[in-house]
């Protein structure tokens, strides 16, 4: 049996299909989670995709928060469920307080839409221990705000508790610097390009992993995140743990790797 | 009895932030021919009526509001203003005033 993955639908999602895309390639079986539904359908883990829920207004991924869906995912992230959010899904979690920070307009006054490198700072992680070893990752950003923010004792306390899980890198895999080097698409600080929360369970990031699963459209280094964290969410499942709230444990069998 | 409050809520990026929009904003005043203006900072203005029993029933609804949702407290300080009795300001022809 395959573990179910939640895939969250906001009004404006529109990484959703290549969410489910990307799952499936991993071997997961995607359910869509309707933004208007408190239910989270007994899933093993959840994915907020990339997008402009509610058109992004007020600020990206704060109105999303309060949606009956949101509610439900807060609650499975405090009993440990697994909760991956990827560009406007990572602004959503840090507007629910869910995850450190904030994504500021890009320093550079641009949409960015192109391909970037991100290395994993930690290869240990549910999101992460797939990859193998540390290297350059190549895939897409597309964003307007996703630039990371947050103030100089947030950032030092992240990087001691080893939250600060990607950061965008050069080819031969070396931090980037700030706004004007070019390896560094937004101006985030420290170039983080994606974080996790205290106790781990709950990761973002601005980069889409989703998009870069299948060598044929010109990158497949994001699978390793991707079936790292349908791998994870499998174990977990398998293992008994509580999964949704107001769900059915699904058994599952862990899903490797490619 | 309730009373109808007309507030706004400014909301600003705190000092320190970066604000990308209020540089885009400087960097175009050359092209206009203005000298002598800097230290741009772009805000967000909303603003709203509420129903409660009394001034300080609304005033705390609108501080919560203002707390919790138009303003995101990392990145951006928020000062709320009085505008009136909201009879004579209805939401629904704000939009439309001259």
């Amino acid at each position: 049996m395959t573990v179910r993955i939640g895939v969250v639908v906001f009004p404006g999602s529109n990484r959703d299909i290549d969410a489910v895309n990307a799952l499936e390639v991993a071997g997961a079986e995607p359910v869509m989670l309707w933004h208007d539904e408190a239910s989270l359908g007994g899933v093993a883990g959840v994915l907020l995709p990339g997008g402009f829920a509610y058109g992004d207004y007020l600020r990206a991924g704060v109105i999303a928060r309060f949606s009956p869906v949101m509610r439900s995912v807060a609650g499975f992230a405090d009993e440990g469920g697994l909760v991956l959010g990827i560009c406007n899904g990572f602004q959503v979690l840090t507007e629910a307080h869910l995850l450190p920070g904030a994504l500021l307009r890009n320093r550079g006054l641009r949409f960015v839409s192109r391909e970037v490198q991100i290395a994993a700072e930690h290869l240990d992680t549910p999101f992460t221990h797939l990859l193998g070893e540390r290297r350059a990752l190549r895939m897409p950003v597309a964003h307007g705000e996703g630039a990371f923010y947050a103030d100089d004792g947030t950032l030092d306390e992240l990087e001691a508790n080893g939250q600060v899980l990607f950061r965008y890198v050069h080819h031969d895999g070396s931090p980037a610097g700030g706004e004007e080097d070019g390896a560094n698409p937004n101006g985030s600080l420290r170039a983080i390009a994606g974080v996790r929360n205290a106790a781990g369970n709950v990761a973002g990031l601005m980069p889409h992993p989703e998009t870069a699963v299948e060598a044929v459209l010109g990158s497949d280094d994001g699978l390793g995140i991707i079936a790292s964290f349908v791998a994870s969410a499998a174990e977990r499942d398998w293992a008994g743990g509580p999964v949704a709230v107001g769900g059915t444990v699904v058994g599952g069998t862990a899903v490797g790797a490619r | 009895m309730s009373v109808d409050t007309r507030f706004a809520v400014n909301v600003s990026p705190k000092p320190g932030i970066l604000d990308p929009q209020g540089r885009a904003v400087e960097g175009s005043l050359d092209h206009l021919g203005i000298a002598g203006v800097s230290a741009v900072r772009v805000g967000r203005r909303v603003e709203l009526t509420v129903t409660a029993a009394d001034d300080a029933a609304a005033r705390a609804i609108v501080e919560r509001l203002a707390a919790e949702l138009l303003s995101n407290p990392l990145i951006e300080a928020y000062e709320v203003e009085v505008l009136g009795a909201a009879s004579s300001i209805e939401s629904e022809t704000a939009g439309t005033r001259p």
